[in-house]
Parts: C-alpha cells; sequence; structure tokens
C-alpha cells in the first residue's frame, strides 16, 4: 500500500519535473549567446581590477608582513638563544661559587676543629700534670703516715702493756724491755704478713 | 535550469551594437571581486605578530597559491604569482558564492569559463614564444621518440596543445553546472514526494551540499593548478 504510493508519486514527480523543465527554457541558458557579450565586458572589467588592485595594493603589503614576521621571529630566535648561552654560563658561575664556599667552609670548619681539639689536649694534659702532683702528694703523705704509724702503735702498745702490766702486778717494768718485747712481737707480726 | 539564466538589471547599456547591460552574473562577478578585496584588504592591514583570524586567513591563502605555484612551476614563475593567485581567488569565491541558494553561479557558464580559459592560453603561448622563440615548438617533438612515431606523436601533441582552453574551461563550467542541476533535481524530489517521501531526497540534498563545497573548491584549485602547469611548460622546456 505505501509502495504504491511511493512508487506513484516517484513516477508523477518525473512528470511534474518535465513539465517545469519545459515551461522554463528551452535547453541550456548557457548556450544562449545573448548576454555572452555583456559577460564577457564584465568579466573583463571586474577580474581586471580585482588583479590590478590585489597585484599592485594587497599582495606587496601579505608578502611585506609575512618578511617581516618572519625575520622578527628569526631575531626572537637568536635572542633566545643567547639569553640561554648567558643563563648557562650564570649557573655555570652559581655553580663555581658554590663550590668555593663549600671548601671554604670545609676549611674553616676543619681549623676550628683542630685548634679546639689542641686546646683540649693543652687543658687535659694541664689537668694532668695536676692530678699527678695531687696525686704524688697524697701518696707521699700515705707513705709517710704509713712508715710513722707502726714506731705510734709499738709505743701506744708499749704504754698500754707497761699501764696493764702495772695495774695487773703492781711493779714498774722498764720500758725498754717491754718495747723490746712489743718489737719482736710486731715483727712476727710482720713477718706473718709478708708470709701471708 | 532557471538558475542559470541570465538577465538583465537595471537599463540596457550599448556599446556600439555590442549589448554590455548589467546582468545579474556581472552582479556575482562584482559582489565576488569586492568580496575578495574587502577580505584580503583586511588582512592585510595589520601586521601583529601573532595574526587575527582574518590576517591568519589572508596569509595562509598567500602561502597556499605561493607553494603551489614553486611546487608545479619553480622558482622562474614568480613574476605570474600575483595573476594566478587572483584567478584562484575569483574562481573560488565565484564558485562559492554560487553555493547560496537564489544566488547565481558565474563560472557556471562556458562562455566565462571559456574567456578565463583562452586568456592563460594565448597567455602561455605568447610567454612561450617570447622566453624560447621558435624553440618553443620542440614543445610538440618529446625525446626520446621513435622517428617513425614521429608524425603521429606530433599530431597528438599539438591537438592536446589546442584542446587546452577547452579542456581547461569545460572542467569547470560543467562541474559546476552538473553539481547545481543535481541539487535542483533533488530539490524537485523533495517538493514532490511531500512530507511522506521527500526525506530521503533531503537527506541527498544535504549531502550534496557538502560535496559541492568541496568541488567548488577542488574545481578552483585544479583551475589555478592546471594554469601554473601549462606556465611551467612555457618556462621550463623540458622536452
Amino acid at each position: 500500500m505505501f509502495l504504491r504510493l511511493f512508487s506513484k508519486l516517484i513516477i508523477i514527480n518525473f512528470l511534474l519535473i518535465n513539465l517545469v523543465e519545459g515551461a522554463e527554457s528551452s535547453g541550456m541558458p548557457q548556450l544562449n549567446p545573448k548576454f555572452w557579450f555583456s559577460q564577457i565586458f564584465w568579466l573583463i572589467l571586474s577580474f581586471g581590477i580585482l588583479f590590478v588592485i590585489l597585484s599592485k595594493l594587497i599582495l606587496p603589503k601579505i608578502s611585506k608582513n609575512l618578511e617581516v614576521r618572519k625575520s622578527q621571529i628569526l631575531e626572537n630566535i637568536e635572542s633566545a638563544e643567547k639569553q640561554r648561552e648567558e643563563s648557562e654560563n650564570k649557573i655555570k658561575e652559581y655553580e663555581k661559587i658554590i663550590f668555593k664556599s663549600k671548601n671554604e667552609a670545609k676549611n674553616y670548619f676543619n681549623k676550628t676543629r683542630e685548634k679546639i681539639l689542641k686546646d683540649i689536649d693543652k687543658k687535659k694534659a694541664v689537668l694532668e700534670t695536676e692530678i699527678n702532683e695531687e696525686i704524688l702528694k697524697v701518696e707521699k703523705e700515705i707513705s709517710e703516715l704509713k712508715n710513722k704509724s707502726p714506731e705510734k702503735i709499738n709505743k701506744i702498745a708499749i704504754e698500754t702493756s707497761s699501764d696493764l702490766i702495772k695495774h695487773l702486778i703492781g711493779v714498774d717494768v722498764n720500758n725498754s724491755s717491754i718495747s723490746a718485747i712489743v718489737e719482736d712481737i710486731s715483727k712476727k707480726i710482720k713477718e706473718k704478713n709478708h708470709v701471708i | 535550469m532557471h538558475q542559470f539564466e541570465v538577465y538583465r538589471i537595471g537599463p540596457e547599456i550599448r556599446l556600439g551594437e555590442i549589448d554590455i547591460s548589467f546582468t545579474n552574473a556581472s552582479l556575482f562577478m562584482i559582489i565576488s571581486s569586492l568580496a575578495i578585496l574587502v577580505i584580503f584588504n583586511l588582512g592585510a592591514k595589520k601586521n601583529s605578530l601573532i595574526p587575527n583570524k582574518i590576517q591568519l586567513l589572508a596569509e595562509l591563502s598567500y602561502s597556499f597559491v605561493s607553494k603551489m605555484i614553486s611546487d608545479t612551476a619553480g622558482s622562474k614563475a614568480k613574476p605570474y604569482f600575483a595573476f594566478i593567485f587572483s584567478l584562484f581567488m575569483f574562481v573560488l569565491f565565484c564558485n562559492m558564492f554560487g553555493m547560496i541558494p537564489y544566488s547565481f553561479t558565474v563560472t557556471s557558464h562556458i562562455i566565462v569559463t571559456f574567456v578565463l580559459a583562452a586568456f592563460i592560453f594565448i597567455g602561455v603561448t605568447a610567454i612561450g614564444f617570447i622566453k624560447h622563440g621558435f624553440g618553443y615548438l620542440k614543445l610538440f617533438v618529446p625525446s626520446g621518440v621513435p622517428v617513425v612515431l614521429l608524425p603521429l606523436i606530433v599530431v597528438i601533441e599539438i591537438i592536446s596543445y589546442l584542446s587546452r582552453p577547452v579542456s581547461l574551461s569545460v572542467r569547470l563550467f560543467a562541474n559546476m553546472m552538473a553539481g547545481h542541476t543535481m541539487m535542483k533535481v533533488f530539490g524537485g524530489f523533495v517538493i514532490s514526494l511531500g512530507i511522506v517521501g521527500g526525506w530521503l531526497p533531503l537527506s541527498f540534498s544535504v549531502a550534496l551540499t557538502g560535496l559541492e563545497i568541496l568541488v567548488a573548491f577542488l574545481q578552483a584549485y585544479v583551475f589555478a593548478i592546471l594554469t601554473c602547469i601549462y606556465l611551467n611548460d612555457a618556462l621550463n622546456l623540458h622536452h
């Protein structure tokens, strides 16, 4: 149903087109020479004016613009290159400076360290000598005391033993005999200690 | 075929016996020329380092045509740059203005394209004879052809050379006319099939419009590049 309608429409369309074409004109208007000379005349006029204005005024301007831009861009590239080189040089200089200052800092650090170490050594030495002196002094004193102590002990022993004898027996004993005994005993003790 | 009809606008102008009245064809020639001049004048006016849109358009077309000429005809063709540029732009704008509905396509008339082609043919032949004298006739004698075949080859070469203006003009004219006629036929289908079946030819019509815009550009390009090739023959005689 729809297809039949469609095909009918197409057939009618062809008929209509033929009718319309027939009514409009016969053949191609391009081949009608009535306005040929007019077309040639206006073509030459408009194209001639177009060509003259384009070639004399507009195209030289455009080509100049293009050249100017090209040279400008080249210049810019050159200057950019120059600036790049400059910045590279500056970076190198900067690195050099940093290296130098690093070295300086290292040297300074080492110097101060050495100085401090020397100071410490000096102070240490002074302190050690002082300490040694003190120790020697004390040792001397101790040895003195040590040397003195047996005599004192003997004296005390003699006195106490003479006192004891006096109390016990009521007789004064000669100090010298007591001391001989005490010395003997202390010698024995000493020997014992030595043996031990 | 109503769209190809030429009719007078305004009074009849006569130059002696010849009728040179202002017609719709003349109107569209002048509109195309004016459009080219306005666009390229705007594009050439300012010179900023970063071009604006219209300047970019002008400069791109300039370098496009300049590259086309240097590729096909070499550096010797530089003096003819302005002519080929205006030719390309004129044909392109006439073709493109023809794509506007209810407008007139100047290049769909054989007389217009034939005058352009004949001018190119005569000009190229004149350039050839000026540059090479009678040595230009060597164009018809290709090198490396056996002597037996030479008479035949020379005749063929001469015929092909003489048919250049015809082929150049008919190519442009026929392309433009065929495209517009086809558009009209599909448009007629849309009307007669109405709302029921008109959608199919309508979509064809839309697609054809795109194709026709491509053809309009392509034919202008072909016209210009063939001019370059003919110019190349005249300038650099290789045969």
